[in-house]
């Protein structure tokens, strides 16, 4: 099949005469490689937006892990980066909080949100499901483009005279409402605001285009049952960003109204800088209420593409099909509904109902039984498998292991009883980084590396995958795994230093090698980076179907057609994952070929 | 340290290797087979899911041992200990999933690797498993949840005695004073509006209950073995009242007031000795992001016998005897009245 279109491929340098055999129009530069509407450049626009975003928020973690290695020490490079705000070499306290807010919020939102399923619903839905295109093509080209405007905004704050937003990613008001608190809470917070509304109008789009696609414009036979789980992860992730973003846009919206226009949601009977403000009767706790009814939707809005994506990896490079498909379901549904009720373990020590905090307990502990089905699920699909280890097949087993290694600790803190003591200490920070941060992550890159060849036809180089992958791994462990002591010596988070208090001398050394480690998973990152770009020019060229997967989106030619298949759509005939199955020749079934006389539909 | 640089200058040399290897590899397998991933690849990477299995609960182990004396020393409250045998009895649990599944997970994926001539074996579902792994969980996350929320109520509830010490924690940006409630143990009503520098944490001045109240920055001091019943306020933004050796914590929040009690169990002279430290204090820190300076903002906690507490506290001035002047008192109706928000 690849045979008859390997001329047409869409590298730029000689894409404009390659179409020849094309019937349909060819775009211009603008409307093909900037404003189009087609899912598979948009997928590729968020990927790469993500990446440079990315990269951004990996320097930015750099910068304050070399402030807690070595508090105090001049490093010249920081004051070139940083200016005024690292003088003499040394970090500025306020720029400490900016970089630790700037972070978190281009990790959450830019990378793992609008990078992870903007990328991957945009390449996967339509061409996993059979489909055209998405349901709207030009509602997702927007909701591209208000998330890189958005981006555009939040990198650009970092560059304010009064400095970005340093209120923390979650900024809890009054800090992030009051200049005079901090100084980040100026322009800066403007800017934060002003660009996480483009970001939620354009996850809105971009989530109800995934839901209308996936539910209107399944190929025939494609029912529901035989969807790929990245697609059912893909699908419950929009449901939950549709119900959950709108929350954080109003959250947002009455902070924009407390800070400009007087209002007093969230202010009450304040005194700062020598003055009683106006405002009376507001709550900042019900602030915190709107942001985690988002805020833990949220962690599974970047958890489940993550989910979706290596469960679809791990069958196809175990060769075997995904163990307990329906349980995998309703594992991904189960967890959906239930990051609904379980936002209050965020607030526990907020001076909550201990009654209501009890609620919270029971409702977050349950999520961990959807998980562990999930992760028992994974390690049988392993088990007595034939394992190809691409570097995509590496992540996702790396994904199994730091979500559990990071999914127990959640264990001690759902337990309000024990939050109490660790809650806002680094045992948090270690908790949510490497079972959000390193899952969502390696699931990214697992994702990047098995699609590489649908995204730009060539394959990814192995070599420096299994480098990347190791060096990461090892990384992610060494820096985070360190921090639940950090932790448990009972220190904050988002501390500037820790020489303030005696009983935090014992923690210099730990901190010295957490930050050796970030460096290292850091440099790390280098050779993806070139790994990415070199094969995207001088890659070798991707084959039809180069893992030998059963899913739809490798039977579209290579390179890419408006409207995916020439010729009329695939049709399906069984589920995705008939790997290895007994009586067949080859060890996979597409999900094209119809049953044999006799065979049994799974 | 010095170990850990190697390490790394180690492993970065091996990278660039690496990379100076597979720029050269890339060329020569432009299209090449079908199979994209070599045996020999296969069988390094699935040695390495033991070596990586064998490095992370190595890590753990020798973290154990190099930075278990950074942990917390024993709680010196009452709820503490509470608190400390339940986390013994999950953390027991934790280690014991992380370890095993690792275990598995890592041994199986470096056992089941690509075989020519191998065949997986299809195992699609298994109704019984499947129950297994959903039953076991819910059990012990049924035990987890009942254990836990016991000793959740137990802390939240009233305390067993009414007697104890009232004391307000107040926070700004970026110091903690502490008000105790004085003779009458009562605390006198305050609103922000009255707020000098001469009325810092906004006392009602009409109100009798705040005139016995005292003030003190800097350290405050605790009864060992009596209840001390804290509530907190802030004057700006969110602070956290943070107590990391009592096992308390609860936030300050502007324009509401939050409560926590607790009973101090080991004095501060008793657990320099146990310590072994002469210099050791029982510290409050702020543990929610406040500003540039939310790195320093601690008040030192002395907890010593009934005896020494009610010395000092008698050498405290009283509110009332501060030569203050007499700030615009509020209309009465105004002046919040001492209440618990929940």
């Amino acid at each position: 099949m690849s045979t008859s279109h390997a001329t047409v491929h869409h590298d730029h340098h000689d894409g404009h005469h390659a179409h020849h055999e094309e019937h349909h129009h060819e775009p211009g530069f603008w409307r093909k490689y900037v404003f189009s509407t087609d899912h598979k450049m948009i997928s590729k626009q968020f990927l790469i937006t993500a990446v440079f975003m990315g990269v951004v928020a990996m320097m930015l973690s750099i910068f304050f892990r070399l402030q807690l290695a070595w508090p105090g020490k001049s490093f010249p490079f920081l004051e070139y980066f940083l200016g005024k705000w690292a003088p003499g070499g040394v970090l500025d306290p306020n720029m400490y909080l900016a970089l630790v807010t700037i972070h978190g919020t281009i990790m959450v939102f830019f990378v793992l949100t609008g990078g992870l399923s903007g990328t991957f619903s945009n390449l996967l839905i339509p061409l996993q499901i059979g489909a055209r295109d998405m349901a709207s093509g030009f509602l997702n080209m927007l909701s591209f483009w208000f998330f890189f405007v958005s981006s555009l905004l939040m990198f650009y704050s970092l560059f304010l005279e009064t400095g970005p937003a340093s209120a923390g990613w979650t900024i809890y008001p009054p800090l992030s409402a009051l200049e005079e608190a901090i100084p980040g809470s100026g322009v800066g917070m403007t800017m934060w605001l002003v660009s996480m509304a483009l970001f939620i109008v354009g996850s809105l789009l971009g989530s109800l285009n995934y839901i209308v696609t996936v539910v209107n414009l399944r190929t025939k036979g494609m029912t529901m049952t035989r969807l790929p789980l990245t697609i059912w992860a893909f699908l419950v992730t929009a449901i939950l960003g549709v119900l959950s973003f709108p929350v954080l846009f109003s959250a947002v919206l009455l902070l924009i109204f407390d800070r400009s226009f007087g209002t007093s949601f969230y202010l009450s009977d304040i005194y700062i800088s020598g003055q009683a403000l106006e405002q009376t009767g507001g709550s900042p706790i019900l602030f915190q209420h709107l942001f985690w009814f988002l805020g833990h939707p949220e962690v599974y809005i970047v958890l489940l593409p993550a989910l979706g994506i290596t469960s679809e990896v791990i069958a196809t490079m175990s060769r075997k099909p995904i163990f307990g498909y329906r349980a995998m379901i309703g594992s991904i549904l189960a967890i959906g509904f239930l990051s609904f009720i379980v936002w209050g373990h965020h607030m526990f020590i907020t001076g909550m109902n201990p009654f209501l905090g009890s609620v919270f307990v029971f409702t977050t502990l349950l999520i961990a039984i959807p998980s562990a089905v999930k992760a028992f699920n994974y390690i049988t699909t392993l088990w007595k498998g034939n394992a190809v280890f691409s570097p995509a097949m590496l992540f996702a087993v790396g994904l199994v292991s730091t979500f559990v290694t990071g999914g127990v600790t959640g264990i001690i803190l759902a337990d309000s009883a024990l939050d109490i003591n660790v809650h806002d200490t680094y045992f948090v920070v270690a908790h949510f980084h490497i079972v959000m941060g390193a899952s969502a992550i390696f699931g990214m890159f697992c994702g990047v590396y098995h699609w590489f060849p649908r995204l730009y036809g060539r394959m990814m180089n192995n070599k420096l995958g299994y480098v990347h992958f190791w060096f990461t791994f090892v990384g992610v462990f060494g820096v985070f795994f360190p921090m639940h002591f950090v932790g448990l010596a009972g220190a904050p988070r988002r501390y500037y230093a820790y020489d303030a208090f005696p009983m935090f001398d014992s923690l210099k050394d730990i901190n010295v090698v957490i930050t050796g480690f970030a460096i290292m998973s850091a440099l790390a990152q280098g050779i993806f980076l070139f790994n990415f770009f070199y094969s995207m020019f001088r890659g070798k060229k991707a084959s039809q179907n180069p893992w030998r997967s059963n899913t739809l989106e490798w039977t579209a030619p290579v390179e890419h057609l408006h409207g995916n298949w020439p010729g009329s759509l695939p049709e399906v005939h069984r589920w995705p994952y008939d790997y290895s199955k007994p009586d067949k020749e080859e060890d996979f079934v597409p999900q094209t070929v119809p049953l044999a006389a006799g065979e049994e539909a799974h | 340290m010095t170990y850990f640089i190697i390490l790394i200058i180690g492993l970065g040399i091996y990278a660039f290797a690496q990379l100076a290897n597979v720029v050269q590899l890339s060329s020569s397998l432009k299209g090449g087979p079908e199979e994209q991933v070599t045996d020999k690849d296969n069988r390094f990477n699935a040695r390495m899911m033991m070596g990586m299995l064998i490095f992370i609960l190595g890590f753990f182990v020798w973290q154990i041992k190099e930075y278990s004396h950074t942990i917390l020393p024993e709680s010196a409250s009452e709820h503490g200990v509470e608190i400390d045998t339940l986390w013994d009895f999950n953390m027991w649990i934790v280690i014991l999933v992380f370890v095993v599944v690792n275990i598995v997970l890592f041994f199986f994926a470096s056992k089941y690797y690509f075989k020519k001539g191998n065949r997986a074996t299809f195992f699609a579902h298994s109704t019984k498993l499947e129950l297994i792994w959903t039953i076991i969980p819910a059990i012990f996350l049924s035990v987890i949840i009942i254990y836990g929320l016991k000793v959740w109520t137990d802390i939240t509830g009233p305390a067993e005695s009414k007697n104890g010490v009232i004391i307000e924690l107040y926070a700004k940006q970026f110091d903690w004073t502490a008000r105790y409630a004085g003779k009458d143990n009562k605390l006198g009503g305050t609103n922000y509006k009255l707020i000098t520098d001469d009325n810092p944490l906004a006392l009602d001045k009409n109100d009798p209950a705040s005139s016995d109240d005292i003030l003190t920055k800097g350290e405050f001091h605790l009864p060992v073995g009596k209840e001390v019943f804290f509530s907190f306020r802030s004057r700006d933004v969110i602070h956290s009242a943070y107590m990391p050796h009592f096992r308390a914590q609860m936030n300050c929040v502007p324009g509401m007031e939050t409560q926590f009690h607790f009973k101090p169990t080991i004095t501060t002279a008793e657990m320099r000795k146990k310590l072994n430290n002469e210099k050791f204090d029982y510290v409050l820190l702020c543990n929610k992001i406040c500003g540039a300076s939310h790195f320093n903002m601690q008040m030192n906690i002395i907890v010593e016998t009934e005896a020494e507490y009610n010395a000092w506290l008698a050498k405290q001035k009283e509110f009332a005897a501060k030569d203050a002047p007499a700030a615009p008192a509020a209309p009465a109706d105004t002046t919040k009245p001492k209440m618990a928000l929940n």
